[in-house]
Parts: structure tokens; C-alpha cells; sequence
């Protein structure tokens, strides 16, 4: 495929077809990441009413389908309202800044065998350094916005992101040492193989310290306090409107598909097949033998299962306490990741487990 | 001109010019948010020398952490424009004799490299697979173990004291132990009072 791209690029000159190709492989990706964001929120909608015995949206278009087209048009048709003693310039940068570091960790993510936009050699590092990024669009929407509750709920953000940050670092530090590279596409590499050869098993503590430091780090529910509506209004976009509101949205729904992919990736073989194993032979005798094949299949698969997790988690559980944010990410999770991290190191030494062995 | 030229002019323009924006400018938000930008391209250069773990590490560490800190701190303090003004003259000597420093050094590079010493006047530009990771690793955890560990101690001692230096004990503190709550029997909360009920008249 990208070998017909280039020739179709030919005419141009060097350089500049370089540059048109990345764009190619760009622009696909970026349409279906917001076409996914788009009927996140429909299916946010959807699943949470069916949990609480409602129907959920189902007037715009056959079963609410065209419900995420309305709500864009709502918003693109407001108006922007920029606060009177706001600062106006950082005021309308926050949100991008919020953007762009959701959109830019998914060149390095491995979409299907052999495939990332940027396959780097340090990718694990770009993502810990992108994702930390994500901070500043908060933190400016808050203190911009020239409000009480903007600022209070930017503050919380903030704490609460460089709390889960560490343990999410320490986890990854286990799938390095696990897989022995920082690239993407080799870690996905390092657990060819079914169900039971993915790293969620030897790493499950890591794997859940993760999970649940994503959900933390992208402000959803049950870790939502940056934006308690019963305590600070809407926490640090209270004062949006409009697309600048819609921007915000964006971002952390964007977040969460990259925080899911991410998972998918560390933990559950990115695109290897659920049915790779022995015992699933015989799927190739009933036709359906392209399952058991990595794919770009199972990585969606893989990501939809977790954002229904994200969902799910915000249909059950209740807001957490501030103080009990707090102490989970430093008195919890940060022990945990290190006593597995030395669990590991010991286990690699030793030779015990699935991992390579020390070269 | 190459490409690498263009990028490292343009990305040197910005830096020059955000570096001068940290001294300058009024608001000292906008004084972090310089700083932000400046560590940001002077990450980019370092890419360009083939440095990709520095220079990924320099933002993971000082943009994501250290300047998200900073940047609250900023928020926070109420900076009076006036008293920073005042104690300009008072420290500009320092200032001016820490610029002659850097001046000085500045030219000692230049005689070295004029004088033909072989310091970085050729970058040894390696395969495009090799990882600069895994050998700075190599270097730090072997020939350098102990200068690491050294290294190691002496920020978990900066932590211990800053800990300490914040660390207060107010008497009369109403913070909530998770233990005791967790702990709590029905006994302890409620009591169960039987009154008996009002006759009427």
C-alpha cells in the first residue's frame, strides 16, 4: 500500500513527497480517531442509560444514530464567550494545548503487524512524554479563565495527573524490562501468541495499576473531581463555550481511546489474535481462520472492550474523595508498582517466566 | 542549505528568542510558558545531534514535571512588579559578572575549536538502528554504576529534607485516618434510645 502511495507521489520532488506520505498516513488516521470520539459520546450516552434502565438518545436519526452529528452542529453554532477579565490569548490556547498531545501519541502506536507512522526506537518514552504534556492545557484553561472554580478545579487536575503519572511510568517500567525494548511494535512483538501469553498475566498488579491510573490521568469518572459538578460547577471549563467547550470534549475522549490503545498495547498483545492458541484450531475449519491472524482487528477490539470499561466504571462506582485520590495514587499504587518492578527483576534473573532472559 | 539547517536555524531563532522572553516579559506566567518553549526546542536541537533519549527525557522530565510545578507556583504567588523592579539595581552587578562568565567561556570554545582541538567539531553520526537508549543504559548501569548510585543517593536525601522542611505537625489537626475509619462498628456510631412514647392529655 504505501509503495502504490509513493508512486502515486512521484510527480513530486523529494522532499516534499516525504512529507506528502506522512500527511497520507496522517490524515486516515485522524478521521477515524474523530469519527470514533464522535460515537464514543453516543455510546457513552447509550450504555450508561441502558445501565440505569433508559433508553438513552434515540430522536436524531434511526436509534439516535446521528445523535454526535447534532451535538457538533449545536456547538460549532455557539457562540465563543471569552470572559471579561480573562486572558483572552492563553484562554484559546489552553484547549489546544489540551488537543494536540491526545492526537500526537498516536504516531507511535503499532496499528497492525509491522505498522506505526513513527516506529521509533524510544516510543515508550515519547508516549510517558506526550502524555505528561496533556497537564498544561488544563492548568492554563484553569488560571485563564480568570474564575474561582476554573482555578480550583485546575489545581486538582493537576496534583492529581503528577500523582498517577508516577505509577504509570513504574508500570511501564515493567513492560520494558519484560519485553527488553522501549519500541511499541517490538513489545506488542514480545507477546506473540494467544490469551495466556500477553503480558496482562505475569504483569496483572502493573496492569491494573495502569488501567486505573489512565482512568485517573484522563479526569473520568470515578476520579473526576477535577470537574465535580456538585462541588465546582464543571471543574477548569466552566467558562467555555461553544467549540472551544467542544475542543476540551475532544481531548478527553481522544484521551481515553489513546489511553485504551495504549493498554491494548502494553498489556494485551496489540494485535495479536484473541485465538491464537492450539485449542482454537478448528475456527480455520469453519472459515473463519482470519482470526486467529494478527490484525488490526483485534487491536479495535481490544480498545472497544476497554473504553466499555471506562464506561463502566462511570455508570458504577460513586465520585472518590480527594484525600482518597490522593493517598491511592502515593500510598497505593506507587509501592505496589515497585514491589512488583523487584518481583520482576528477580523473576527475569532467575529465568523464571515467559520474558527473554538478560542478553 | 540542507533541511537539518533550516530546522536547526529556525529552531534556534525560537529558543534565542523564548530564552529572552523568560527575563522579559511582565507576566510571570507567560515568563514559565517561555521557559516551556525554549526546554521544548532546545530538545529539538538535541534531536538533531542524534541525542533522542535526552531529548525525550528533557521534556518527559523538565516540561511534564518539573515547569507543571513551577507553573503553579507561578499561579499562586501574587509577583509585585514594583518590588521586583526595586531589587533590579541591587543585583545587577551579579548579573552583569555571571554574563562575563558565560562570555568568557563562550570564547574559550571558540579558541579551542579555532586552535584544532577535537572537541564535538565532528558529530560520529551512527546507523539509523542504534539505540541510543540502550547504550546510555550500558554506560550508566556498568562503567558509571557507582557515580549513578551516588547520584541516586543524593537526590533520595533532597527528598527526605524537603519532606522534612515542609513536614508540620499542627496540634489540633483534623485529618482523617482511612484505618480508623475502615475499622468503625455499628457499636461505636449509634445508639439506640428507647423513649417512651408521649400520652396524649
Amino acid at each position: 500500500m504505501m509503495a502504490f502511495a509513493d508512486s502515486m507521489l512521484a510527480f513530486l520532488p523529494e522532499p516534499l513527497r516525504a512529507v506528502a506520505l506522512i500527511l497520507l498516513q496522517i490524515l486516515p488516521l485522524l478521521v477515524v480517531l474523530i469519527l470514533c470520539v464522535a460515537f464514543l459520546t453516543y455510546l457513552e450516552r447509550k450504555v450508561i442509560g441502558y445501565m440505569q434502565q433508559r433508553i438513552g438518545p434515540n430522536r436524531v436519526g434511526p436509534r439516535g444514530w446521528l445523535q454526535p452529528f447534532a451535538d457538533v452542529i449545536k456547538l460549532i453554532c455557539k457562540e465563543v464567550v471569552i470572559p471579561g477579565k480573562a486572558n483572552r490569548f492563553l484562554f484559546l490556547v489552553a484547549p489546544l494545548l489540551a488537543i494536540v498531545p491526545a492526537l500526537a501519541t498516536w504516531a507511535v502506536v503499532p496499528l497492525f503487524p509491522g505498522f506505526a507512522i513513527a516506529d521509533i526506537d524510544a516510543g515508550l518514552l515519547y508516549v510517558l512524554a506526550l502524555t505528561s504534556l496533556g497537564v498544561y492545557g488544563v492548568i492554563l484553561a484553569g488560571w485563564a479563565s480568570n474564575s474561582k472554580y476554573a482555578f480550583l478545579g485546575a489545581m486538582r487536575s493537576a496534583a492529581q495527573i503528577v500523582a498517577y503519572e508516577i505509577a504509570m511510568g513504574f508500570a511501564l517500567v515493567g513492560v520494558l524490562m519484560a519485553s527488553q525494548s522501549l519500541n511499541l511494535g517490538d513489545i506488542t512483538e514480545a507477546q506473540s501468541g494467544g490469551f495466556l501469553s500477553w503480558y496482562w498475566l505475569p504483569l496483572f498488579p502493573l496492569f491494573l495499576v495502569y488501567f486505573i491510573s489512565g482512568v485517573a490521568e484522563t479526569n473520568r469518572a470515578p476520579f473526576d473531581v477535577a470537574e465535580g459538578e456538585s462541588e465546582i460547577v464543571a471543574g477548569f471549563h466552566v467558562e467555555y463555550s461553544g467549540v472551544a467547550f467542544a475542543v476540551f470534549f475532544l481531548a478527553e475522549y481522544a484521551n481515553m481511546i489513546l489511553i485504551a490503545a495504549l493498554t491494548a498495547v502494553m498489556f494485551f498483545g496489540g494485535w495479536y489474535s484473541f485465538f491464537a492458541g492450539e485449542p482454537f484450531a478448528f475456527l480455520a475449519g469453519l472459515g473463519l481462520g482470519f482470526l486467529r491472524e494478527p490484525s488490526l482487528i483485534w487491536l479495535c477490539a481490544k480498545i472497544a472492550f476497554f473504553l466499555f470499561c471506562f464506561l463502566w466504571l462511570r455508570a458504577t462506582f460513586p465520585r472518590y474523595r480527594y484525600d482518597q485520590i490522593m493517598r491511592l495514587g502515593w500510598k497505593v499504587f506507587i509501592p505496589v508498582t515497585i514491589v512488583w518492578i523487584l518481583a520482576e527483576g528477580v523473576m527475569v534473573v532467575a529465568g523464571v517466566g515467559p520474558w527473554k532472559g538478560i542478553s | 542549505m540542507g533541511i537539518v539547517d533550516v530546522i536547526f536555524g529556525f529552531n534556534a531563532l525560537v529558543l534565542v528568542a523564548s530564552a529572552i522572553g523568560v527575563i522579559s516579559s511582565r507576566n510571570t506566567v507567560y515568563a514559565a510558558l517561555f521557559l516551556v518553549l525554549s526546554f521544548v526546542t532546545s530538545s529539538i536541537l538535541w534531536l538533531l545531534i542524534e541525542a533522542e533519549f535526552l531529548a525525550i527525557v528533557l521534556v518527559l522530565v523538565y516540561v511534564g514535571a518539573v515547569m507543571v510545578l513551577f507553573l503553579f507556583v507561578v499561579m499562586m504567588l501574587d509577583v509585585e512588579v514594583a518590588a521586583v523592579r526595586e531589587g533590579f539595581t541591587r543585583y545587577a552587578p551579579f548579573g552583569v559578572i555571571m554574563a562575563g562568565i558565560v562570555v568568557f567561556e563562550l570564547l574559550t570554545l571558540f579558541w579551542a575549536r579555532a586552535s584544532g582541538l577535537p572537541i564535538a567539531a565532528e558529530l560520529v553520526r551512527r546507523a539509523p538502528d542504534a539505540s541510543n537508549t540502550r547504550e546510555i543504559g550500558v554506560a550508566l548501569y556498568t562503567n558509571h554504576v557507582f557515580e549513578f548510585e551516588l547520584a541516586a543517593f543524593i537526590l533520595l536525601l533532597a527528598i527526605v529534607a524537603a519532606i522534612m522542611l515542609t513536614l508540620r505537625s499542627r496540634p489540633g489537626l483534623k485529618a482523617q485516618d482511612v484505618a480508623a475509619q475502615v475499622k468503625v462498628r455499628r457499636e461505636d456510631r449509634v445508639r439506640i434510645v428507647k423513649v417512651p412514647a408521649e400520652r396524649g392529655e
